[in-house]
């Protein structure tokens, strides 16, 4: 590292959405200088201004790296991860971090994703088998036989983290709240891809007036989603089953006998 | 579909999430326009339905219905519409096909930077090549309309 | 009146489909039709007239009428659907929307059996 990197310490402008739901407060926005560096994330700034500024700030984060979905906020008008978004890579002297849209405000920063997972919830995230293999009570226990192809067709949607990015950028969700939105729409390809689900129902759960059918490929999920996971890319295959263009010929995975001893 | 019980909308985008342009990319371009010019071309269809049955009443009605249309302004109004059903005819093509699942990649293994397949080049040209012909269609109706 | 009894949302979204698709062809038959004479000659009340006895345009009139009605208010009653979400909502926006295309339509078809008899 130069001499030069280390002297100056360059300031940014954090522009804060403040307000708390519990005591009815007004909303307002609060401005804290921050230094940061070229590897400063906007969650090590808000970090920052907890710890030496105002320890007041609500914010909601863990893993820091970009697994646990929990700091997605609107960062300069578009949704993203806090901890996935370095200052830097903005190009702006002020940043605004404002709560994710779509999702209820609780306090500052955080919201309440109640919404968001009763509708994950609602297409049965789970594999189902028509027979309990798993809860028998013989002593047999089975291996799924999935060859990597097989494996490829799923398994770029379950990296969804459950971030609430994809539910934040969708149009339709901003007026629709019955409409699933577009991580929930993704994970029931997800399952429905998967050739060890054995469900024959799944695709009439979203076959409503407020199901997959509201979905117009505005793009906006596959644009924000920080995994890659490609929401718009699942729903409108998952629509092309529910058209009949594609034909579900899913081969189911093999059983295979597992011997423990 | 299980009933979901509604909270307060706090916080919900509304129509101004509809009408978010900037920072989402060309596919959001494309959601609003498909829109706008549908419920434009609905509204412009009705007034036509309306306007051309005065032949009914005769020549006179006809004669002072073209009065009212053939103006300078009812010419103008009339290359929006042009516009507005190319883009909405060429782009509800491609839509037809991305709601089919053609044109849109397939799932693979995502790798850093993530670039979404579904939002490919084939995609956004569509939508460019949707904005051109509409302009072009524009263009050519305005040579009829206005020009010898 | 409950249409999601009657249709289920995939079949409404096919039937948009393919109106779509099918008033692309007759509207770019109507427009045609117009252009092979000069625009002003076009607008002509016995140009028109004899254009409303050509049994071949009637029907290419009577199809772009049914097809854009149908698709246009499925298209409204989408965008309705999607503003607001309560049961009176949802079968209040289904009434107008459907009784409006109906209207529409008969009005329209009234226009091309009066004229065809002019």
């Amino acid at each position: 590292m130069s001499n030069n990197d280390n002297k100056i310490e360059d300031k940014i402008k954090l522009k804060v959405y403040r307000e708390n739901r519990g005591q009815n407060s007004k909303s307002y926005y609060d401005s804290f200088e921050v230094p940061y560096k070229r590897w400063t994330t906007v969650l090590d700034a808000l970090l920052y201004v907890k710890g030496y500024i105002d320890p007041s700030l609500a914010i909601r984060y863990s893993c820091r790296m970009a697994s646990c979905g929990s700091c997605g906020m609107k960062i300069n008008g578009i949704p993203r991860l806090a901890c996935y978004t370095k200052i830097s890579e903005l190009e702006t002297s002020t940043i605004e971090c404002e709560p994710l849209g779509n999702f209820p405000i609780i306090r500052d920063l955080v919201t309440d994703f109640s919404l968001f997972y009763k509708h994950h919830k609602n297409i049965q995230p789970y594999i189902q088998s028509t027979e309990s293999v798993e809860t028998a009570a013989e002593e047999k226990t089975y291996s799924y036989n999935q060859s990597p192809q097989d494996v490829d067709k799923y398994l770029q949607f379950s990296y969804c983290i459950k971030c609430g990015l994809c539910y934040s950028a969708c149009p339709t969700v901003g007026t629709d709240l019955r409409f699933p939105g577009p991580q929930a729409l993704a994970q029931l390809y997800r399952y429905f891809a998967d050739t060890r689900d054995e469900s024959k129902n799944r695709l009439n759960i979203v076959d409503d007036r407020h199901g997959i059918w509201r979905c117009h490929f505005a793009g906006s999920c596959s644009k924000v989603c920080p995994k890659g996971v490609d929401p718009a890319l699942g729903i409108q295959l998952l629509r092309s089953y529910m058209l009949g263009v594609s034909k579900n010929n899913k081969k189911q995975a093999e059983k295979i006998e597992v011997n423990l001893d | 579909m299980e009933e979901i019980e509604h909270p307060i909308r706090n916080n919900f985008e509304g129509l101004r999430g509809w009408l978010k342009l900037s920072g989402y990319g060309w596919e959001r371009v494309s959601y609003w326009f498909q829109r706008l010019t549908g419920v434009f071309l609905l509204i412009y269809f009705i007034g036509h339905i309306y306007e051309t049955s005065t032949i009914v009443n005769g020549l006179n009605a006809w004669e002072s219905f073209l009065e009212l249309t053939q103006t300078v302004w009812g010419h103008l109004f009339l290359i929006v519409v042009i516009g507005a059903s190319t883009f909405h005819s060429v782009n509800g093509i491609r839509l037809i096909f991305t709601h089919v699942g053609i044109g849109l990649g397939t799932p693979g293994r995502p790798d850093y930077p993530y670039n979404p397949s579904s939002l490919n080049y084939r995609q956004k040209s569509g939508i460019w090549i949707a904005l051109i012909l509409s302009v072009l269609a524009m263009y050519y109706g305005f040579n009829i309309l206005f020009g010898e | 009146m409950e249409i999601q009894r009657v249709l289920k949302e995939s079949q409404i979204m096919k039937i948009h489909y393919i109106t779509g698709i099918a008033a692309i062809f007759v509207v770019a038959i109507h427009i045609m039709m117009r252009l092979v004479v000069p625009f002003e000659s076009s607008l002509n009340y016995d140009y028109i007239i004899a254009n409303y006895k050509n049994i071949f345009y009637v029907l290419i009139l009577e199809s772009i009428l049914v097809l854009i009605s149908v698709h246009g208010f499925n298209g409204i009653r989408v965008i309705l659907l999607e503003l607001r979400q309560n049961t009176a909502w949802e079968k209040v926006i289904t009434v107008i929307t459907i009784s409006s295309m109906i209207a529409l339509i008969a009005y329209g078809t009234r226009t091309i059996i009066l004229a065809n008899g002019l």
